[in-house]
């Protein structure tokens, strides 16, 4: 599984409409490890994550992505292609249902797993049919995290995975992490909680 | 193509759900152009004459109707950021996008416009191009409608900005696509008709680098 080996930050400038969120930030991530970005509202935690998923371009600084192959990824749309990815909206359609969203996920990413196995394991089977418009915000966040089991990418970037969860969805999330980085993952949480899990921490502070 | 696929089907599902555009353009669609008749008047010949016109006019108008949304729901629901992440090349997802919105918009104009030239008394010589220069302009709606969509993605109610880009845009498929009709009527060659599938085939060829490229300019914003 592990085929990322490194995920590495040099000198990392964020702008948002102009103005300098963060300057100079550097960290790494290596196979097997959680780091959490940790700071107050603000900080830029999210714009770090949204840059590192190559959804926003960074003002300076280098992202490199070490794969085990030997090769590195530097370019924003290929690294995206290693992301698993839960951010604040959670990417559900509401129209369809939780089934639906699901085998879309699935296809999209090109899953060879069982999609109803992953809805039990989030604890979604007894909702499978159920349109996603009357889901809670925490059985949502729940049908993010079976996408990002489905989506089977070495790199989870993860906004707030904990946020409108309950305390076994909250058990589901860290053992989906602590399982992910035993096969060899990596994991970036921007978080205000703790995880309950042997992470690296990296303080955000405001410029 | 499999993640191409799935959008595909996924776009054309929503398309038919509640708050879908694809009853609703064809339906909007038939109202506009039954509309026509109480304004112009019974005149029979007049309305027969003008309605090539009328229904691509009506076409274009309803084909506007649900663009929209078709980056926009994405964008706001996160589905965009989902599809981003995708294997699936951004200009596929604008293809599948475009394609969907066709199948489900475009084509049900098609399949209604002859019993509409009926209603408006279009002569029997126009039905076939009717048909026909539907079945090639109106994927050239869609497709150019979708870079519309795309550059207004982040604009709250940004139907209204997206028409008054789209439509001008749009000017040349309504010229030949009307401009056909009225060949057939009058028997003087295929020369609109010709000039309407080169500009369906630019736009349609065009539209999905121009509308990922949009799409790219409004995530980095």
């Amino acid at each position: 599984m592990a085929v990322l080996s490194l995920v590495e930050v040099k000198n990392l400038t964020c702008e948002r409409g102009g103005r300098r969120i963060f300057r100079d930030v550097s960290f790494a991530a290596a196979t097997g490890q959680v780091l959490t970005l940790e700071g107050p509202n603000g900080a830029g935690k999210s714009s770090a994550l949204r840059i590192l998923a190559g959804f926003l371009p960074q003002a300076a600084g280098e992202i490199r992505m070490q794969m085990t192959a030997g090769y590195a990824v530097t370019d924003s749309e290929e690294r995206g292609r290693l992301v698993g990815w839960i951010g604040h909206t959670d990417g559900v359609k509401a129209q369809l249902s939780v089934l639906e969203n699901a085998r879309f996920f699935a296809a999209l990413y090109g899953a060879r797993i069982d999609v109803t196995e992953v809805l039990n394991h989030v604890g979604l089977k007894r909702l499978i049919d159920l349109p996603a418009q009357y889901l809670s915000a925490g059985q949502r966040k729940r049908l993010g995290l079976a996408r990002l089991i489905l989506s089977n990418r070495p790199l989870w970037l993860l906004d707030e995975p904990l946020s409108s969860l309950d305390a076994a969805g909250r058990r589901l999330a860290a053992e989906l992490i602590g399982e992910h980085c035993d096969d060899g993952g990596i994991v970036i949480v921007a978080t205000h909680e703790t995880l309950g899990l042997d992470a690296t921490r990296f303080f955000l502070g405001n410029v | 193509m499999m993640a191409f696929q799935a959008l595909l089907v996924r776009d054309m599902r929503l398309a038919f759900r509640a708050g879908g555009g694809a009853s609703l353009a064809a339906a909007f669609f038939a109202l506009v152009s039954a509309l026509v008749p109480f304004g112009v008047g019974t005149d029979l010949v007049l309305l027969g004459r003008i309605a090539g016109g009328v229904l691509w006019v009506s076409a274009a108008l309803a084909a506007l109707l649900s663009l929209d949304r078709l980056f926009q729901a994405d964008y706001e629901d996160g589905s965009l950021d989902v599809l981003m992440l995708s294997p699936l090349q951004l200009e596929g997802a604008a293809a599948a996008k475009i394609l969907a919105h066709w199948l489900t918009t475009g084509l049900p104009l098609v399949v209604l416009s002859p019993v509409l030239g009926l209603l408006l008394n279009l002569p029997p010589p126009g039905y076939f191009a009717l048909i026909g220069s539907l079945i090639i302009g109106t994927p050239a709606l869609s497709g150019v409608g979708a870079i519309g969509a795309a550059l207004t993605l982040s604009i709250r109610r940004g139907g209204l900005i997206l028409a008054l880009i789209v439509l001008p845009l749009i000017t040349p498929a309504l010229i030949f696509g009307a401009g056909a009709v009225m060949d057939a009527l009058q028997g003087t060659g295929r020369g609109a008709f010709l000039f309407l599938a080169a500009f369906s085939v630019a736009a349609v060829a065009l539209s999905p680098f121009a509308a990922a490229a949009a799409v790219r300019l409004n995530l980095g914003g």
